[in-house]
């Protein structure tokens, strides 16, 4: 059966990673390439790679990072940030990478992602869509890192995701960056019902309980964090880590009804 | 040694990567002249199905590979589309395959769209249900998958591994001296490592 997937997400901010806080508060965690190798070593399931300053201040894609990461990696890597065209897109993947995560372009442009998907096949185009929570139970959707606003519904732009092709849809809440406080079930729960497409959620995650509770409650099978498996103890000192597979197996026993390996 | 096609798709690096960590020699292979060089291939391919036909038909490789197939016998292992190309057609594309192994590719269709969602995305366990010594120690492993198509090949014979979502299709061909995964065994950890190793011992 298909495993639920337990994900980092790393953030490059001025060639280092960082781990924020609601997007904001930068804090320095290391080498990006000294990341991946540790990750390797941990054999985690997929890995996402997002250059925050890329879309928020227009460069393009840093190709020579993310080659790096690439020639690295030694399990399926999805990049995003700064790409706003179909050839960026495509030359990304020839880079190496499995799958090209597009925020704001998509949501200024959702023609890119029928694009992207036309010449690149639906199953390398993630769409990672920015949240705030609003007044009565609405969610808007923000871009250029947070920093916009755009008065998009999440709800009504999903569909136009979904239509225009999207092979994977992460959701990452803005209130529960670096947080650690669990993630907002509900709202992934509605996330899972109204999509056809992967879904990977992000935000919030503060302990492995919280990525078992995302899977068994909502059925999400992509469990993406930050904070946790940058950070170790209550004083957050900075130590990458990531569940084992003995680990892993007991979180989703009560899913996959089986002994995984 | 082994030839790593590169016709402008695909993760030609991270199989170089694993190469060099099993001490395997491979080269990466761009010109029709170096393809006498090595004694095996793999096919590698991220993408849609016109667009990396398109690609690999027109670039310089193309022929020579064909010939070393083909008449030299020379094995040959696709992955993702590099597989799905060795089929005679796709749902997904007008472009004739390469009809290397006879069978179609087809969609994925999910009856339930929202429990079983598509793309089929992730790890999942496949079964071995031919003794291929591609599988040699694999019998109980997990691959990454990610894709909306699959190979049915004509002949079942074909097909050398199963795995299941939306239901049991094929995600392993082999016949004669070609071979095709689905999944990527060059991001599948140490499962991924073993079927690499083992299709250099072919």
């Amino acid at each position: 059966m298909l495993l639920p997937r337990v994900i980092p997400c790393l953030l490059v901010h001025e060639k280092g990673l960082v781990k924020s806080i609601k997007f904001k508060d930068y804090k320095y965690i290391g080498d990006p390439i000294n990341a991946v190798r540790i990750f390797n070593e941990k054999k985690v399931d997929e890995l996402i790679v997002l250059d925050i300053d890329a879309s928020a201040t227009n460069l393009e894609p840093d190709m020579k990072m993310i080659k790096n990461l690439a020639d690295e990696c030694r399990m399926p890597l999805c990049y995003g940030g700064g790409i706003k065209t179909v050839s960026q897109a495509g030359r990304i993947i020839n880079l190496g990478v499995e799958k090209v995560a597009i925020s704001s372009a998509a949501v200024e442009n959702p023609d890119l992602i029928s694009q992207i998907s036309k010449e690149l096949g639906s199953q390398s185009v993630i769409v990672v869509l920015d949240i705030k929570k609003k007044l009565l139970g609405r969610y808007e959707i923000y871009i250029h890192n947070g920093k916009k606003s755009t008065g998009l519904d999440l709800f009504s732009y999903l569909k136009v995701v979904v239509e225009k092709g999207a092979g994977e849809i992460v959701i990452n809440s803005i209130d529960n960056d670096g947080m650690m406080n669990g993630y907002d079930i509900k709202l992934a729960k509605s996330v899972y019902d109204a999509i056809s497409i992967p879904l990977i959620f992000l935000g919030g995650c503060g302990s492995q309980d919280d990525i078992k509770k995302l899977v068994e409650e909502t059925g999400t099978i992509g469990a993406a964090a930050g904070s946790l498996f940058v950070f170790k103890g209550p004083h957050k000192a900075v130590l990458i880590n990531y569940p084992n597979r003995e680990d892993k197996e007991k979180l989703f026993k009560n899913i996959t009804g089986e002994t995984i390996l | 040694m082994i030839g790593i096609i590169n016709y402008g798709l695909g993760n030609i690096q991270a199989i170089v990567t694993v190469y060099k960590r099993l001490n395997i020699d491979c080269k990466v292979i761009t010109q029709a002249h170096q393809c006498k060089e090595a004694d095996k291939y793999i096919l590698p391919g991220v993408g849609s199905f016109d667009y990396g036909m398109k690609r690999f038909r027109s670039s310089d490789v193309f022929y020579a590979l064909e010939e070393a197939v083909i008449q030299g016998k020379k094995p040959i292992l696709g992955i993702c589309l590099g597989m799905q190309m060795l089929a005679d057609s796709s749902e997904e594309g007008l472009e004739n395959g390469l009809g290397w192994i006879p069978g179609r590719v087809l969609k994925l269709v999910s009856n339930d769209p929202i429990k079983v969602k598509l793309p089929h995305m992730g790890w999942n366990n496949i079964s071995p249900i031919k003794d291929n010594h591609l599988f040699k120690g694999l019998n109980s492993s997990y691959f990454y998958f990610v894709h909306s198509y699959y190979f049915e090949p004509n002949d079942t014979a074909n097909s050398i591994a199963t795995t299941n979502y939306t239901k049991e299709f094929t995600c392993a061909v082999n016949r004669e001296n070609i071979y095709g995964v689905q999944f990527h065994p060059e991001k599948s950890h140490e499962f991924g490592m073993m079927l690499l190793k083992n299709y250099s011992e072919i």
